[in-house]
């Protein structure tokens, strides 16, 4: 499925009677590339969810390449486009990293779990080995190949790098960015690691109690230390 | 999708000839078991085609229960829509047995097909009341219904004709026995083929977490009824076999207790486990066996003795017990991370 571009327009959303989400409006181009940035709490992954179908939404309107998807379900917005790799990770942990590949193939032939195993090579070694018993950095590489394997329009990345090692993070924030580079997909990442958030895209946002407070480029939030100060606390970038 | 980072070179998709020698191996065991059956306990075939149509009924409540996380108290209403359906077709005059064991596939497909329509409407506890509530009112209605079912005197008169028109279903029951020995082999065959599919795949995922499944762009409720219907066939098989080989149903084959009692036997060998179901079956019977016939009136004690000794001792079953004792006895193969 070729990238598609992803329009917000005043979404509102949250869980229960519990408004999370205020109005929230943004445009991702096909093939584009947004992080999202925040403080814990401000709603982030309350909005990658949303657009998945995971929570209650109160209002607005999700559009694929023009198409409004907010009223389908979460199983035919995947399958229309959207794939999302949760910061949980979720992966099954009564499976064998193989089944979890077979899981994630949509309607795809079993031979494309290959592609896969090219983009991380540590899952081949790991093919039979289950799901508990995968490290942090192992998890999160089945967990987004998973998902990138139902080769999904838009893809959304909730914090794939919590918890991890450098060196994992490099390794799996330069797989992101190769795949980025393709075109193939549109890519929105929350992360709380903001230099590789701003490594990663041209375009950001910056989401505070719910509401989008400043939405601009990536070189723009870098070099306006006080904005991230503001709404994101840490002293600096570097 | 591009190469990301080749640390070694990427070989194929994995081949799965060590699961074909693991699995070669456990049916070669089962046909093993089940000819020494048949060469040492001659004067037991009865009981023991029996325990193989059992063994079907575990193995169908196994896909429900142990790969697809449904809770059941409820599978003897697909066991006894076979074995009736069986039973009333021999009755009119349909005797080729093989066509009677696919008429109680049929049948116990369709009463799977009605069964999870109604009870994938519900989740957990609402889900086992509804299944139990459906197995009253089959029971119920084959009883009410005596003119087709024989209600409480069961319905008998009916002889299938000999097996490949030349294989008599003998006094002795060798036949039957054999010709259930067959029947296990090859569903046990066809059902190592739908667990390790995709579908099979899914279904434990959706199992493990449905939400996630559902957000990977799968439906959950049609997989799970397309497994019921499954689950149907095969426990309407064994329900069929049941009527073959004893020629007669009676209302025990649609009640609560032999449903309940199917569901220990899973949770005795271990759920989630091909082989774990018919080590279920196997342990439970036979011990039921020889326990009732050293003290008939408190069998039933030993028998729940040793169930609170299994989900004491090993909580995965028995079956489960074997998987975590592999490791040990070969030592560690240096898989783990």
């Amino acid at each position: 499925m070729p990238a598609e571009s992803l329009e917000i327009r005043e979404l509102s959303a949250g869980y229960g009677p519990t408004v999370v989400l205020e109005n929230v409006s943004f445009t991702v181009p096909a093939g584009g590339r947004l992080s999202i940035l925040g403080r814990n709490g401000m709603g982030k992954t309350t909005l990658l969810s949303s657009l998945m179908g995971l929570t209650k939404r109160y209002g607005g309107e999700i559009r694929l390449d023009g198409t409004d998807v907010a009223s389908l379900k979460s199983c035919d917005r995947a399958m229309r486009g959207l794939g999302l790799v949760p910061q949980t990770r979720d992966i099954f942990r009564s499976l064998t990293v193989e089944e979890n590949l077979f899981a994630g193939l949509k309607n795809r032939p079993r031979s494309a779990i290959a592609e896969a195993y090219e983009m991380f090579p540590r899952l081949h070694e790991r093919r039979r080995n289950l799901g508990w018993q995968l490290s942090g950095g192992e998890q999160q590489m089945l967990s987004t190949a998973r998902t990138i394997l139902g080769r999904p329009s838009v893809l959304l990345l909730d914090e794939p790098l919590e918890g991890l090692a450098p060196v994992i993070c490099d390794e799996l924030m330069a797989a992101l960015t190769r795949l980025a580079s393709t075109g193939e997909m549109t890519i929105l990442l929350v992360e709380q690691r903001i230099e590789s958030a701003l490594d990663f895209a041209d375009a950001v946002l910056i989401l505070e109690r719910g509401r989008i407070v400043w939405q601009g480029t990536s070189e723009a939030l870098r070099s306006d230390q006080d904005l991230v100060e503001q709404y994101i606390g840490v002293g600096s970038l570097h | 999708m591009q190469v990301i980072a080749k640390s070694r070179p990427v070989a194929s998709p994995p081949k799965a000839a060590g699961h074909l020698v693991r699995d070669g191996a456990g049916l070669v065991l089962i046909l093993a078991a089940g000819a020494a059956g048949y060469w040492l306990f001659p004067d037991n075939l009865a009981l023991l085609t029996r325990v193989i149509a059992i063994a079907l009924l575990v193995l169908s409540l196994d896909l429900l229960v142990g790969y697809c996380g449904v809770a059941s108290l409820g599978q003897a209403t697909l066991f006894g829509a076979g074995a009736y359906a069986a039973g009333m077709a021999c009755l009119r005059g349909v005797t080729e047995p093989m066509t009677l064991i696919a008429i109680g596939a049929v049948a116990g497909a369709c009463a799977g097909l009605v069964m999870g329509t109604i009870m994938l409407r519900a989740h957990g506890l609402a889900q086992l009341v509804l299944s139990i509530a459906i197995v009253q009112l089959a029971h119920e209605a084959a009883n009410k219904a005596s003119a087709y079912t024989g209600g409480s005197d069961g319905l008998a008169g009916f002889s299938p004709s000999p097996l490949f028109g030349t294989f008599e279903f003998d006094l002795w029951g060798r036949t039957a026995y054999l010709f259930g020995l067959g029947l296990l082999v090859l569903v046990f065959i066809a059902l190592k083929f739908v667990v390790a599919s995709p579908f099979g795949v899914l279904c434990r995922g959706i199992k493990e977490d449905p939400v996630r499944i559902r957000s990977m762009g799968a439906f959950v409720f049609p997989v799970l009824l397309k497994m019921f219907v499954i689950s149907g066939a095969v426990a309407g098989m064994g329900g069929a076999l049941a009527a073959i080989s004893t020629q007669v149903v009676g209302l025990d084959s649609v009640s609560f207790e032999l449903s309940a009692n199917s569901l220990v036997m899973l949770v005795l060998g271990g759920l989630g486990s091909l082989y774990g179901a018919l080590i279920g079956t196997v342990i439970f019977m036979g011990f039921e066996h020889v326990v009732s016939a050293i003290n008939p009136f408190h069998w039933m004690t030993m028998v729940g003795a040793l169930l609170i000794a299994v989900v004491l001792v090993a909580p995965g079953g028995l079956g489960g017990l074997v998987s975590r004792l592999r490791p040990r006895l070969r030592g560690r193969n240096g898989e783990q991370p």
